[in-house]
């Protein structure tokens, strides 16, 4: 039998699930006695080239409250043509089309390898993507020009049916009739007054589609568009030409004062054209923004520059007195949005903040992305931007629109809830567990936007009881249904049928041990930890976190040094990225290229910053290069440009080329940064380093060993040690 | 089946031409002799002809008798003369101004005379030509008169030379059971059937506004100079030219007296009103030259220290010149030191005549930033274009007209300097339920629409762009205008909203931080759910009811608030409206007449037949001389107080006249009210400041001044009165008072007041005389028959066929009209066409059917209306000449220009009508009535001397009346 991490690591690659435990305690209160719970990292969407379409539907379990899906995991007979649901036992009969099975012609969802598979449905009309991008015009003009840009540039790797809407907004929200002939057209709101769809429906001249009025015998398919929302091969000139004529803000900005920006209502209004015109199809909505609300709805702050942005000074002295207020009205939308499936994304370019920390929600709960830079005008932004239409093989985008997520669990387990970009759909059943861990009470989500990345935690609670035996068939098994919009316009299911093995804690604990998952319960523990750290005070939560671990708290805790905004920008990228990129973000990968070997991965620890070395950092957020001392006076000697030292200039180029590889395949595009030893950017690098050199052990103080760091933070040897230690011995 | 008196309903076929009518030609009337001069052109009996009954559907009232009754003109005098021989005083006693030059007022000893009408004397040399400012010189010689003219009288050889004397009475006499019987009065006195006919008062016999206008302009042949304080100006229908000589012209200020009462007791005694018309802004001919422009430095305007009164003719310098004593105010002021002049023998500044505000009674300052809002030097005005863009608006064609239109249009904007480009900007929005801007910034390719559904609270979604130079962008302008009838072609919504259209335009130019002019094209009934909206009340049930005052005031107090804000800004509304139907002229007019706009309405426009007369109101409106964000302050001498003020403006306190909006069309009423005792020695003084924006962003004061005499003779007052003027302060008392008051009563109080002041006259200035006597005034003895025609008029006596809006309509329009407008819309012209003459006009006959011949073809002007009468046995030469056709029945009575045909007789037609067209502020659509024709009931509306369909007196039934009323009073 393979290892426990060859184990995890197949069907991580087979189902993009990782668990936190790969046995199962088989009764409640020794999983409870565990601290981690029994939880699972889920990556819905996981690329998979092995895994063909299949072009038929999903054969569905007959009982009304269970409908699972026909898996590998189930027992056929197929002489009768019958198979039994491997959750609720119930006996089903194959459908019609199934008559030709048998054992040596078996369907692909009967097949292990396929524990995972895909289907298309087949009904419903295809559905074109929708983006709508809603632009700021309050930026400087160099800005605006990158963006216009950046947006013309998208045009084209839209598909040439899908259909697109623009919405600018600054003092004024306009929303831009497209394929006008001659003059073009706009509808303009005030910055300042919220619309409820109805109202917009109205003002904007939307009357519902006539679906369901008589269905006269000429009815031709009603296009599928409006005039603010039409197909990019119809009114891409068009669009360009509006783009590039689009201008900054108009409207003057006196001394003192910051531009009127009415995102609120920009966003509001970007929801409501989008609900009553494509509800329940999957739409992005495409946030671009080169500062914070400052008027109407949503404003995070008044355009006095003399009043600053909050700051989380204030917002514990509850001093913030726009944030409760802009919060609600995000949150609505957010709400809003997922309830029609719609996404919505938020590009932030601006050095200050842009109040993120208010609009947070309105990504995370529509699995939309947020995208950090300080200007439109940098390859962070441009790149970022670009990869979002980045399209897999069969020449799809890697993205996928209006999901739901529904959990299907064995008798003895149940799902306490989901932290991840999603909503829930409050589907009460069986599988529901009354102990709610994040979003809970139900085992369905809604996901509005995903890609392949897109990974979502999901916890369990194990019911059966102390003295109940090892449930039948000794193995738990979990189901996970994902319906989707695929970017192709089809409507598809994902399936993947997942189980393990029960033990009994008592007997069996070094297997339970040995099954344990530590990067996935680090990754688990942590997003409960952040979605905690959300959803109540502060310091209670780095006490509970304390109480259950005594993790080294990472800076997704840690705001003292961050602006909310990226705070919650960190923490939107933490909850929606799968195990690996999430681990960097808790523990930032150092390399180190010497002359001593290849390059070799190395401790983030002081003790590894070394004068001869030159270090690559990645962090997720930040790449970064750091020369140590020798290297840095070396290169500043211009040794590289000597011939005789062709071995330093390689050097000097492999970490760079290293970097340019994450750099390509990383979303969002992390800050790259090119350091030394002394340089002002290398305290991104210390801040990271574990604190091995402290002042608490002065011996190392001032030796070649490496830098100390002066700092409270526990060293993180101590806490990986300390979390395997405490997982076990609480089962002890 | 009812017929509106002011849009031309389409006539889909012309009505029968009546048998009774063409069979038997009467002699030709201007073949025949003239009447017998003694003879009273006596209506023929009401048993006269039964086919005009058919005609029109309904009875005619009594008073409309049809003058082309079968009976010739033979019969009428045999019938006159026989059963009304003419008292043996008429035709005896010549008019009082025989009796010689100067008979002392009031004593005129001299017995009533019947025959007030003076026709020229062959051997007067007809006035001095002068310079054409209208171009209709006084008739030259009696030959062109028509027969219908003032009746050659026996005695006309023997009138006195011209220039009658000012103090000249007019008498006549009626007896007591004349009075009694045929006071056939309105509604208060039915007619009594038994006395009505043979007692009537013979037409010719009363005082004739023909005479008194004919006369006037025959003693006008010099230039008026303003120099003599309390000289009554020439009459309004007279060409005259006017020097400045240190009052101002009669164009600019018209008084009711010219000589004011010394003291409140008097004033209230005799009851004349104490008023000014004032016409800031008035266009003077091209031969007199506009008010000079004074710049007194950086200080600003010199003014009196107390009462602000401004450096006029009226300051007295004393002290050397170091110091001057305001006329007003009698405070003495120091002259300051760059204003020094020394003094000369007379104490008069040497450098007086150098100076307009020493010299001149009209003259403009130089206004410095004190004068400015918020401290600042305004900005050149915008002109903002609003237009309905509904299905009715569409389908009407206005839409696609007013583009195209303005599309040349644009290149006329006001400007000071006609070799300069205006600096007017301009804006376009086009509305239905929703508002659309136009971006039409010169860098665009095409112009941006930017739609503003949420009308529910305005604002302007575009600052750059929105308000631009013509020049830098006409190319998108001119897209933008070619564009906007193709976008909206196939519009199908009928519903608009009218509050939010103004509040845009103001929102722009506050947001653009300037005063400016909305031309609002407007169409329908607002109901659209916005700020403003309107529902349909048209209530005719309620005319003539106490609520009938309610019909008048706005439904909403919506938009008297946003008046206020348009004030506030200088933001002026030009409202054009193109209704099918009732759209609530007494609410959309409010915005309009609160900030000094004007309202044009085209009922049932038709492209094809109303484009010209819209275009050219359009034209003129954009181009004439306009002033903003005005502020008119009228200060008087100690003893007097303006106390009331009448026109299209706004107040916030007792004093400041606040007008947004002022352009050379508009006239206020000002009224005085005595506070203090005055002297007649110093006379009353006024000056009317008024401080505005000019059309190119210039910040100026006009000043007018006026000195006016006062008097402790009562008989003094009534010498130098002018009726015009003082019917045009009653006409706006009167029609403000129907907002308040029941229209009965309104008209009570008119009628009361009129005979107040001709009682007032006859107990005191008059010789005594038998009761039975009606003395009037020579200066007033019109003024009977003028109020006749403001009580009768459609404000105050409606038809059956006048709408409420037509109503509300005329009512906000007049109140802005200078005496000039009043007197023409009262009191029509009306010229017989049969002889023309270049270089002169016909002499006008008076407004009754009676001077109207079967044979002729007559031109009727309102001022509003113009009429091209027909009659139905014309001579076919004249249709020949006019209509290009020998035959009556061939008049296409539809068109709304004359042919162009080549004789001398319809060029010169042409020439009149278009001289008639070029002296009203508002282009006159030409209606051709054909007699007997159904619209001819529209004409007759305006002979204001015979009785009214909706029951409004003749002319000769009124003064009967007032006569009963006086002698009430009297007794």
């Amino acid at each position: 039998m393979a290892t426990f991490p060859e184990y995890i690591a197949q069907n991580e690659e087979r189902d993009g699930v990782r668990f936190s435990w790969n046995v199962w305690p088989s009764s409640r209160l020794e999983a409870t006695r565990m601290v981690v719970p029994v939880a699972a990292l889920f990556t819905p969407l996981r690329e998979r080239t092995d895994l063909p379409p299949i072009q038929y539907e999903p054969v569905l379990c007959s009982r009304a409250t269970c409908r699972a899906v026909l898996n590998p995991l189930c027992q056929v007979d197929y002489r009768a043509k019958l198979w039994a649901c491997n959750f609720c036992y119930q006996r089903n009969q194959f459908p019609p089309s199934y008559a030709g099975i048998s054992e040596v012609n078996q369907p692909a969802e009967l097949l292990p390898q396929f524990s995972t598979i895909e289907y298309v449905v087949q009904r419903g009309p295809q559905m074109p993507l929708v983006f709508l991008y809603v632009v700021d015009t309050c930026m400087e003009d160099e800005d605006l020009q990158a963006l216009k840009e950046s947006l013309q540039m998208s045009l084209s790797l839209l598909p040439p049916t899908a259909l697109v809407g623009l919405i600018t907004f600054g003092r004024m929200v306009q929303v831009h009739e497209l394929g006008c002939e001659g003059i073009s057209k706009s509808y303009v709101f005030r910055g300042t007054k919220d619309l409820n769809a109805k109202q917009l429906q109205e003002m904007l001249g939307l009357t519902k589609p006539a679906a369901a009025q008589g269905r006269g015998p000429q009815a031709a398919p009603q296009p599928l568009s409006n005039r603010f929302l039409q197909p990019v091969q119809k009114i891409d000139m068009n669009l360009t030409d509006l783009l590039g004529e689009l201008q900054r803000d108009p409207w003057p900005v006196t001394q003192g004062k910051r531009p009127l920006r009415s995102l609120g209502v920009a966003m509001s209004i970007a929801v409501g054209l989008l609900e009553c015109t494509f509800p329940n199809t999957g739409a992005r909505i495409m946030t671009f923004i080169g500062g914070p609300a400052t008027q109407g709805p949503g404003m995070v702050v008044g355009d006095e520059l003399k009043t600053p942005i909050r700051s989380w000074h204030d917002i514990e002295k509850d001093n913030a007195k726009f944030m409760k207020k802009a919060t609600k009205h995000y949150e609505s939308l957010a709400i809003r949005a997922s309830t029609n499936g719609h996404i919505i994304d938020i590009y932030a370019c601006a050095l200050d903040q842009t109040g993120l920390l208010e609009m947070k929600c309105c990504s995370n709960h529509t699995g939309g992305y947020m995208v950090m830079a300080d200007s439109f005008n940098t390859s962070l932004f441009k790149q970022t931007f670009q990869r979002v239409f980045t399209k897999d093989v069969q020449g799809s985008f890697k993205m996928a629109f209006a999901a739901t997520l529904e959990v299907k669990t064995s008798r003895e387990i149940k799902v306490s809830g989901a932290i991840g970009p999603c909503v829930s759909l409050s589907a009460k059943g069986p599988c529901v567990s009354e102990n709610e861990i994040g979003t809970g009470g139900t085992c369905q989500w809604k996901i509005c936007g995903l890609d392949p990345a897109t990974t979502l935690a999901l916890y369990f609670e194990v019911v059966n009881q102390h003295n109940a035996p090892i449930p039948q068939g000794g193995r738990g098994a979990i189901q996970f249904v994902t319906q989707y919009q695929h970017s192709s316009g089809q409507r598809r299911i994902r399936v993947t049928t997942t189980a393990r093995n029960w033990a009994d804690a008592q007997t069996q604990i070094q297997s339970i041990a040995a099954s344990f998952d530590q990067e996935a319960a680090a990754i688990l523990m942590a997003r409960l930890a952040v979605y905690r750290a959300e959803t109540e005070e502060g310091p209670d939560v780095l006490r509970w976190l304390d109480r259950q671990l005594p993790q080294r708290r990472s800076k997704l805790l840690q705001l003292c040094h961050l602006t909310h905004y990226e705070s919650s920008y960190y923490r939107h990228q933490f909850n929606r990225q799968d195990l690996t990129q999430a681990l960097i973000m808790i523990q930032p990968v150092l390399y180190a290229y010497s002359f001593n070997g290849p390059p070799e991965p190395v401790l983030l620890d002081s003790s590894s910053i070394l004068p001869d070395r030159i270090l690559l950092m990645d962090t997720f957020f930040q790449i970064l290069i750091y020369h140590g001392e020798t290297v840095a006076q070396w290169r500043k000697a211009g040794y590289q440009d000597m011939a005789e030292y062709e071995n330093f200039r390689h050097l000097l180029q492999a970490p760079v080329d290293d970097a340019q590889e994450l750099l390509h395949t990383r979303f969002p595009m992390p800050r790259y940064i090119d350091t030394e030893h002394g340089g002002s950017q290398a305290r991104f690098l210390l801040s990271k380093v574990n604190p091995s050199q402290t002042h608490n052990n002065m011996y190392a103080w001032g030796q070649e060993s490496g830098a100390p760091i002066l700092t409270d933070d526990v060293s993180l040897q101590v806490f990986m040690d300390h979390l395997k230690k405490l997982a076990v011995s609480s089962a002890a | 089946m009812s017929v509106s008196l002011y849009p031309a309903p389409p006539h889909s076929s012309q009505p029968p031409v009546s048998t009774a009518y063409s069979a038997p030609p009467p002699p030709s009337y201007t073949q025949a002799p003239p009447p017998v001069s003694s003879a009273p052109t006596q209506p023929p009996p009401p048993s006269g002809p039964a086919a005009s009954q058919q005609y029109y559907g309904s009875p005619p009232p009594p008073s409309q008798q049809p003058f082309n009754s079968s009976l010739p003109p033979t019969s009428q005098q045999q019938f006159t003369s026989s059963s009304v021989p003419p008292p043996p005083s008429q035709q005896t006693l010549p008019p009082s101004s025989y009796s010689g030059p100067a008979p002392p007022p009031g004593q005129a000893p001299a017995p009533p005379v019947s025959q007030p009408q003076q026709s020229f004397p062959p051997s007067q040399p007809p006035p001095t030509s002068q310079p054409a400012f209208t171009p209709g010189p006084p008739p030259t010689a009696p030959g062109s008169f028509t027969p219908q003219a003032p009746p050659p009288s026996s005695q006309s050889g023997s009138f006195p030379p011209p220039g009658p004397p000012p103090t000249s009475l007019f008498f006549f006499q009626c007896s007591a059971v004349l009075l009694l019987s045929s006071g056939a009065f309105g509604q208060v006195r039915g007619p009594q059937p038994g006395y009505a006919a043979p007692k009537r008062l013979d037409p010719d016999a009363i005082p004739s506004p023909i005479q008194v206008i004919e006369d006037d302009k025959a003693k006008s042949t010099e230039p008026f100079t303003t120099g003599v304080r309390g000289q009554a100006p020439p009459l309004v229908t007279t060409n005259f030219q006017v020097k400045d000589q240190g009052n101002a012209s009669p164009r600019f200020v018209r008084c009711t007296a010219y000589n004011m009462p010394c003291t409140a007791d008097m004033a209230k005694q005799s009851q004349v009103p104490l008023a000014a018309v004032v016409k800031p802004l008035a266009m003077l001919p091209p031969d007199e030259t506009p008010p000079y422009l004074v710049d007194h430095g950086e200080g600003g305007p010199i003014r009196c220290n107390r009462c602000k009164a401004y450096m006029c003719p009226y300051m007295q310098f004393i002290e050397g010149g170091r110091r001057f004593q305001c006329g007003f105010c009698s405070c003495v002021t120091e002259v300051p030191p760059h204003y020094f002049q020394h003094l000369d023998h007379t104490g008069k500044r040497v450098d007086c005549y150098d100076r307009p505000e020493l010299s001149l009674g009209s003259y403009e300052f130089l206004a410095t930033v004190d004068y400015c809002k918020n401290n600042k030097l305004p900005q050149p005005p915008a002109f903002i274009f609003l237009i309905d863009v509904s299905y009715n608006a569409v389908k009407s064609g206005m839409v696609n007209i007013v583009c195209q239109e303005l599309k040349t249009l644009l290149d006329y904007l006001p400007r000071e300097n006609p070799e300069m480009d205006s600096a007017v900007r301009v804006g376009f929005v086009t509305y239905n339920k929703v508002l659309h801007f136009y971006n039409v910034k010169s860098s665009l390719a095409q112009p941006q629409m930017l739609v503003v559904s949420d009308v529910s609270d305005m604002f302007v979604p575009l600052l750059d762009g929105f308000l631009v130079n013509v020049n830098e962008s006409r190319l998108v302008i001119e897209s933008l205008l070619d564009q906007i009838p193709e976008m909206f072609a196939d519009t199908r919504e009928t519903e608009t909203v009218f509050g939010p259209v103004i509040q845009a335009g103001l929102e722009a130019l506050k947001a653009a931080d300037c005063a400016g002019k909305l031309f609002v094209f407007h169409t329908s009934l607002p109901i659209a759910e916005a700020p403003g909206k309107l529902k349909n009340r048209e209530d005719k049930k309620l005319i003539g009811t106490d609520k009938e005052k309610s019909l008048f005031q706005p439904q909403v107090g919506f938009y008297n608030t946003l008046a206020k804000e348009c004030v506030a800004q200088g933001c002026c509304v030009d409202l054009f409206l193109f209704p099918n139907q009732y759209v609530d002229v007494a609410t959309l007019g409010v915005v309009p007449v609160s900030t000094g706009g004007s309202v044009y309405k085209y009922t049932y426009f038709q492209a094809q037949l109303d484009q010209e007369r819209f275009l050219n109101d359009l034209r003129r409106d954009v181009q004439k001389l306009v002033g903003f964000d005005a502020v008119m302050r009228v200060r008087t001498s100690t003893g007097i107080r303006a106390t009331d003020f009448f026109g299209s403006f706004f107040m916030s306190n007792t004093t400041d006249v606040e007008l947004a909006g002022l352009d050379c069309d508009k006239a206020i009423t000002v009224e005085f009210k005595h506070d203090d005792k005055l002297s007649e020695e110093t006379g009353a003084l006024m000056q009317c400041a008024v401080l505005y924006t000019s059309c190119s962003g210039q910040r100026r004061l006009r000043i007018h001044n006026m000195a006016v005499n006062c008097c402790s003779q009562l008989a003094d007052l009534y010498r130098n009165c002018e009726t015009d003027t003082i019917i045009n302060f009653f006409s706006k008392y009167a029609f403000r008072g129907v907002l308040n008051n029941p229209t009965k009563a309104v008209r009570d109080t008119l009628v009361n007041q009129c005979a107040q002041i001709l009682a007032c006259y006859r107990k005191n200035c008059a010789s005594p005389s038998s009761a039975g006597q009606l003395i009037l005034p020579e200066c007033m003895k019109l003024l009977p028959v003028y109020l006749n025609c403001v009580l009768k008029s459609d404000v105050l006596l409606p038809g059956a066929d006048v709408s409420l809006d037509d109503r509300a309509y005329l009512r906000q329009l007049i109140s802005c009209m200078d005496v000039t407008e009043t007197h023409v819309f009262f009191y029509p012209r009306l010229l017989p066409l049969m002889k023309l003459e270049s270089g002169s006009l016909p002499v006008a006959v008076r407004d009754s059917e009676e001077r109207l011949s079967k044979g002729g073809v007559y031109l009727l002007e309102t001022g509003l209306h113009l009429f091209l009468w027909v009659g139905a046995s014309v001579q076919q030469e004249l249709l020949l000449n006019i209509f290009g056709t020998p035959s009556f029945g061939q008049i296409d009575s539809s068109m709304t220009s004359l042919p162009v045909l080549d004789n001398p007789f319809s060029q010169r037609l042409r020439e009149i009508i278009d001289s008639f067209r070029a002296q009203r502020s508002r282009y006159m659509k030409l209606m051709v009535v054909k007699q007997e024709d159904r619209a001819e009931l529209i004409f007759r509306h305006f002979l204001v001397e015979d009785k009214s369909a909706s029951g409004g007196a003749s002319y000769v039934d009124f003064l009967c009346h007032m006569h009963k009323e006086i002698r009430q009073l009297l007794s």
